[in-house]
């Protein structure tokens, strides 16, 4: 008794393990298992499994040598910088739209978020079959202007490409032209009403007034929508199904394909690939959002 | 009343030049399904703006399953509801619990959990399917309603989670503190102080958790495959299979299932601008 007794005296720095523990952190402990559990088996155990597929270096050479690989790559990367960028500047044109105090632009900012509200798979499908050759709604109405037949829109793959990109700019454009929204609608109006007193055109007010205090959001928007839009599928699967002879594939769409072809290696190899681009942009955002 | 002067004038019909084609632009491919699902199958084909007959036979021919493509319909659509509402349940109960453990209880390492569940949110969920497919089957959940319902988990949680720590944060300690000194126990805190001051953002969450799944395609199409297991947007998708597909009953089953997910949306919009656009990006 003695000795334990003299050694515990010694020992003042750490508390023993059950008053660390006390109640409320055992508690935290059990309240923050069952996400913990969920992460480890549906994260961490197909993240490290994935990797472990990649793992052989002969898939990259066969993914080197695969022309549908490096087209994909090509194709992701149009949508990214072309695409995003695109629909980030109109969706910050139409943020100063929207702000407009009018009732009719209230109620059609209803009705412009309905492409977000709605399900991606039967508007794609929709507008798929809008632009059939044969019986679609646009040949049919350019039939009846010109008496020519229409041209054969998904089986050009620029064509069908762009269109892809157009249906993910309808689908998404909402979402961030009502985040860029909340962006302007946070600038004091004092700022613009001194500008109006001195007299500065629509351009100054938006080049010294709104830019300055947008740009961070504005940049934010822009990496997480390029982060999020290479994992956009069905954009591309429902509307070309990566064809005309597989020239419109992205890398989210390219993984299932060779998935279909039973060549799991190459699948995880093509993510990997894509890993040196997403990881920086993964890294800045966190570093934004968890501050 | 004041006649509007000449520049105002000009304003309103600048907006109106872009109000119009914005109109035009989103209304176009739903105003497109919406034709087809009221057209028989010959207006629908002859590309006419309005049908000559409109008629609700489509809506017939698919709840009373009269066609190939759609004789399971109604336990596809029930599939989606409970796959939809365990998803919602399930993130709603993970995502709290771990929203109070990290940020009212302080457990140590929740910080480390949180970057790791933010890190997972931003990795494209596109790029997980072709492992977690293959997981699935380790686990020997493939073809199975809890595959597609953890996996949804897996994928909503992150986000619930940042929402309702960002929300929490906000809550003043004085409220713990004062619960704990009337002898409070920690569930009690839970139960009464912290999940009745959250509530509008578990509306926002449960909702979103929700709408989620039942839009998803991608893991759907991969984790099921019986016709009698699928979600509706698989069975939309398998319509493609055939070569002469009945556009206009595709085009009905997707305006039903697209329905519930605008309504819900429009009657919880209050929660979910609020709750969401707030978290979604911090300014």
């Amino acid at each position: 008794m003695a000795i334990t007794l003299s050694t515990s005296d010694q020992a003042i720095p750490s508390p023993p393990l059950s008053e660390r523990l006390s109640t409320p952190q055992i508690w935290g402990i059990v309240l923050l298992a069952p996400y913990l559990l969920v992460f480890l088996a549906f994260v961490v155990y197909p993240v490290c499994y994935g990797l472990w597929l990649a793992r052989h270096p002969s898939s990259y050479v066969a993914l080197y040598h695969d022309p549908i690989f490096a087209r994909a790559a090509v194709n992701t990367l149009i949508f990214l910088v072309i695409g995003i960028n695109f629909k980030m500047v109109v969706a910050l044109f139409l943020s100063g739209f929207f702000i407009q105090e009018r009732s009719w632009i209230k109620w059609l900012s209803v009705l412009f978020i309905l492409p977000w509200a709605v399900p991606s798979i039967p508007t794609i499908l929709s507008v798929r079959f809008m632009f059939n050759p044969e019986w679609g709604m646009i040949n049919q109405i350019i039939f009846k202007l010109t008496g020519e037949d229409g041209p054969n829109w998904l089986n050009d793959p620029t064509v069908a490409l762009t269109m892809a990109i157009m249906v993910h700019i309808w689908k998404s454009l909402p979402f961030w032209t009502l985040i860029l929204m909340t962006g302007r609608l946070a600038i004091s109006q004092d700022l613009f009403e001194a500008a109006e007193v001195d007299g500065a055109t629509w351009w100054q007010k938006f080049r010294f007034i709104t830019w300055p205090s947008m740009q961070m959001l504005y940049v934010t928007c822009t990496l997480l929508s390029m982060i999020w839009t290479l994992g956009d599928f069905n954009s591309v699967y429902l509307l070309t199904g990566g064809g005309p002879a597989d020239l419109t594939h992205v890398l989210a769409t390219l993984g299932i394909r060779y998935l279909r072809l039973d060549q799991l290696d190459l699948s995880m190899a093509a993510i990997v690939c894509a890993l040196p681009l997403v990881l920086p942009l993964v890294y800045f955002m966190m570093k934004r959002l968890s501050r | 009343m004041k006649l509007p002067s000449l520049r105002d004038v000009g304003t309103e019909a600048r907006l109106l030049l872009i109000g119009i084609p914005v109109f035009i632009w989103t209304m176009l491919p739903i105003y497109h399904m919406f034709l087809f699902a009221i057209s028989p199958k010959e207006d629908a084909f002859a590309g006419k703006l309005w049908p000559a007959h409109p008629t609700l036979h489509n809506f017939h021919i698919v709840f009373y399953q009269q066609h190939y493509f759609l004789r399971d319909f109604w336990i596809q659509f029930w599939n989606s509801t409970v796959i939809a509402v365990s998803v919602g349940v399930l993130t709603l109960f993970i995502a709290t619990a771990a929203a109070f453990s990290i940020s009212r209880l302080r457990v140590a390492g929740g910080r480390w959990v949180m970057n790791l569940a933010l890190f997972t949110y931003f990795i494209p969920a596109a790029f997980l399917a072709v492992p977690m497919y293959r997981t699935m089957g380790t686990y020997g959940l493939l073809n199975n309603h809890w595959a597609l319902i953890l996996a949804m988990v897996t994928i909503s949680s992150p986000y619930a989670i940042w929402v309702l720590k960002q929300a929490s944060d906000k809550l003043p300690v004085e409220l713990d503190e004062a619960a704990v000194m009337d002898g409070a126990t920690t569930l009690q805190l839970f139960r009464l102080v912290y999940v009745p001051l959250m509530m509008p953002s578990l509306v926002a969450i449960g909702t979103y958790a929700l709408l989620l799944a039942w839009n998803e395609y991608l893991y759907a199409f991969l984790l099921l495959s019986k016709d009698t297991d699928i979600t509706l947007p698989v069975a939309l998708g398998n319509f493609l299979a055939a070569d002469d597909s009945p556009w206009e009953l595709l085009m009905t089953t997707g305006f039903i299932y697209a329905l519930p997910p605008a309504a819900i949306y429009y009657a919880f919009k209050r929660y979910m601008v609020g709750g969401l656009t707030a978290g979604a990006v911090k300014s």
